[in-house]
């Protein structure tokens, strides 16, 4: 069997996405973060922006930066069906990353948030963003959700209000491991869409411009003392 | 003649997140840092009392005894140490009780503590417990917070002298950007108004936290600890430190109702008024005289009412005062020059002595580049217990 033919029953079969229209928002200290998809092409970017993360034990940095440097690194080798990654860039430097899952129609599947420069909301900004791109842009119905900190339960599941679905386990249940699974349907998105999303589009050619060549970060808040 | 009181040494921590370390170590850094400030790291255990300033470190931090913890750190047995305890004033209750000490004549040198560790619970529950100081059952009970009057008191201000959320938000930025400059400050990063007032996304960037009050008219929760030394000045032992005095010239509290209903006018902050009455006559000054103020804006709207009570504008007025900008650094009269609890942060058993060691850093003519005030002569501190219930003035000369 020739490598190519191996390498075909590897792959999941994918859903073609329909693309997540790039916005800009405007962060309190007047920062201008543009939120796009990343492209495949930009893994190694990603991967080593994620990567240093990975021994941060606060805040669960830890075990976010290690699962989403896998899933990323599933999605580049296709080892991951219908993955999608979203970059907040402010002046063309990663500040935050999403990833999620379009399971099928109705049902997306949330991975993991993980928020850089921290003290301005990127990371709930950039989560809204996941949402809009799964409910508003991919058309499903419900999100699986799970927690991984305290942050992330604080932020999703009581902001959010979503609704616990863990006792309906295992007929629901998110793919990060059996924790408990909460749902954001689309009644709940609508509810909460006009305070939680925001964003301006289309994006000026100039701030598009400034996010079209991804920078890692050089500094780190979580890692003191870290430069790149 | 009454004995005078200075200020000799100042020291603070950088306020944020120090939830991984146990509360008398954060303090003792402080300490550590205002015994240094003034040469007398050496010579501690001459001190003749230790006064902490602490809320709640049993509910935030499970622990008790804080005063004596914070002995046994900086080796500096047998040194008498009491807690002093005034909910979010705790800081400058206990630097009324250092002063005390010392225009007694009980003590010649003084050092006072106040910090607070608030994060190793989680946002809502540092809420929930600050709540705990408001009426058990007319107020706790019923479901209200800090945030809920904060947002109330604020509703009304704009009802009765056409405030609005703008400018609430201009506030927000002038205190971000003296923040943004002050090393010990919580978040050393300024906002624009385009960003959390008048751009069309800044109704989500600056979301709603207990409607009108949005996230910049209100205080992080942050940890932190700041001390000061004061010293006996007419005692010969004011030559053995390193640097000048700065006198306290006035120091006073008062109280109103503990119950905000039973206020004649909710937005009256008579506790406010009276204190800051007392610390004026002490100081034989008035609200003219003062060249810089730190005034607690747990929430925004707190400034604007506590500059108003104090004196230093008309009733309802205070607003328009910072839309012309007479109250940034380089305006007729600066208020918050640390960047303010909104920007500095509000470890609730800290903020007292914060403010004095601001207050201080400027009449030294310490503070950094930018947001150092003009010649200051008078600083004047107000520092808020309770919604208003138990507060301290403090005023401080440079001689």
């Amino acid at each position: 069997m020739a490598i190519d033919e191996m390498e075909k029953k590897l792959r999941p079969p994918e859903i073609p996405l329909k693309p997540y229209p790039p916005k800009v928002i405007t962060l309190a200290s007047g920062e201008k973060m543009v939120v796009r998809e990343a492209r495949r092409e930009e893994t190694g970017i990603l991967l080593g922006t994620i990567y240093p993360l990975i021994g941060v034990p606060s805040d669960f940095y830890d075990i976010v930066a290690a699962r989403m440097y896998a899933e990323v690194l599933g999605w580049y080798r296709y080892r991951v069906a219908n993955e999608f990654v979203l970059v907040g860039v402010i002046d063309g430097v990663i500040a935050g990353i999403v990833n999620s899952r379009h399971v099928s129609s109705k049902l997306g599947m949330s991975l993991h948030t993980l928020a850089i420069k921290r003290g301005l909301r990127v990371g709930a900004q950039l989560f809204a963003a996941k949402m809009e791109n799964h409910i508003d842009v991919l058309g499903e119905e419900e999100v699986y959700i799970v927690a991984e900190s305290p942050n992330g339960f604080k932020r999703w599941m009581i902001e959010y209000q979503l609704e616990d679905r863990s006792s309906q386990y295992p007929e629901v249940r998110s793919e990060l491991g059996g924790v408990p699974t909460y749902v954001l349907t689309r009644k709940l998105w609508d509810a909460v869409r006009e305070v939680k999303c925001t964003g301006t589009r289309p994006v000026p050619e100039k701030d598009l411009k400034s996010a079209e060549k991804l920078i890692m970060p050089s500094e780190y808040v979580q890692i003191p003392g870290f430069k790149r | 003649m009454a004995i005078k009181v200075g200020i000799v040494g100042i020291g603070h921590t950088r306020f944020g997140n120090s939830s991984e370390y146990d509360l008398a170590d954060v303090m003792a850094y402080a300490a550590t840092d205002a015994l240094q400030d003034a040469g007398f790291l050496e010579r501690r255990r001459e001190i003749d009392q230790v006064v902490v300033g602490n809320m709640a470190s049993g509910m935030f931090c499970h622990q008790s005894g804080v005063a004596s913890s914070l002995i046994s750190r900086m080796d500096m047995e047998p040194v008498p140490a009491e807690l002093v305890e005034n909910g979010p004033a705790s800081g400058a209750s206990a630097i009324k009780i250092g002063y005390m000490a010392v225009a007694s004549g009980m003590a010649d040198i003084v050092l006072v503590v106040g910090g607070e560790i608030m994060r190793k619970v989680s946002g809502w529950e540092a809420t929930d417990l600050v709540a705990t100081i408001l009426h058990s059952e007319a107020e706790y009970d019923m479901g209200l917070t800090l945030p809920a009057f904060g947002g109330m008191f604020t509703r009304l201000y704009m009802e009765k002298y056409g405030l609005t959320e703008r400018d609430l938000a201009l506030l927000a930025v002038k205190n971000h950007r003296n923040g943004a400059k002050n090393m010990y400050a919580h978040i050393q990063a300024p906002c624009t108004i385009e960003a959390i007032a008048d751009g069309p996304e800044a109704a989500v960037v600056n979301t709603y936290v207990a409607e009108p009050l949005r996230m910049y008219s209100t205080c992080p929760v942050s940890d932190g600890a700041a001390a000061l030394l004061l010293v006996n000045m007419d005692s010969p032992k004011v030559r053995d430190f390193k640097k000048k005095p700065i006198r306290i010239a006035g120091i006073a509290s008062a109280t109103d109702t503990h119950c905000v209903h039973n206020r004649k006018d909710p937005l009256r902050l008579e506790a406010v008024r009276l204190a800051a009455e007392k610390a004026y006559k002490m100081a034989d000054l008035g609200p003219k005289d003062i060249s810089f103020a730190e005034l607690h804006d747990a929430f925004s709207i707190l400034e604007l009412a506590i500059s108003e009570e104090v004196g230093f504008f008309e009733r309802g007025k205070s607003f328009l005062a910072v839309r012309k900008g007479e109250t940034d650094i380089d305006g007729r009269l600066p208020i918050n020059t640390s960047g303010g609890l909104k920007s500095k942060g509000h470890p609730v058993g800290a903020t007292g002595v914060s403010q004095a060691v601001e207050l201080v850093r400027q009449l030294r003519g310490e503070a950094e580049e930018g947001r150092q005030v003009r010649n200051p002569k008078y600083g004047m501190s107000v520092n808020f217990g309770g919604f208003g219930n138990n507060v301290v003035a403090l005023i401080c000369a440079k001689d």
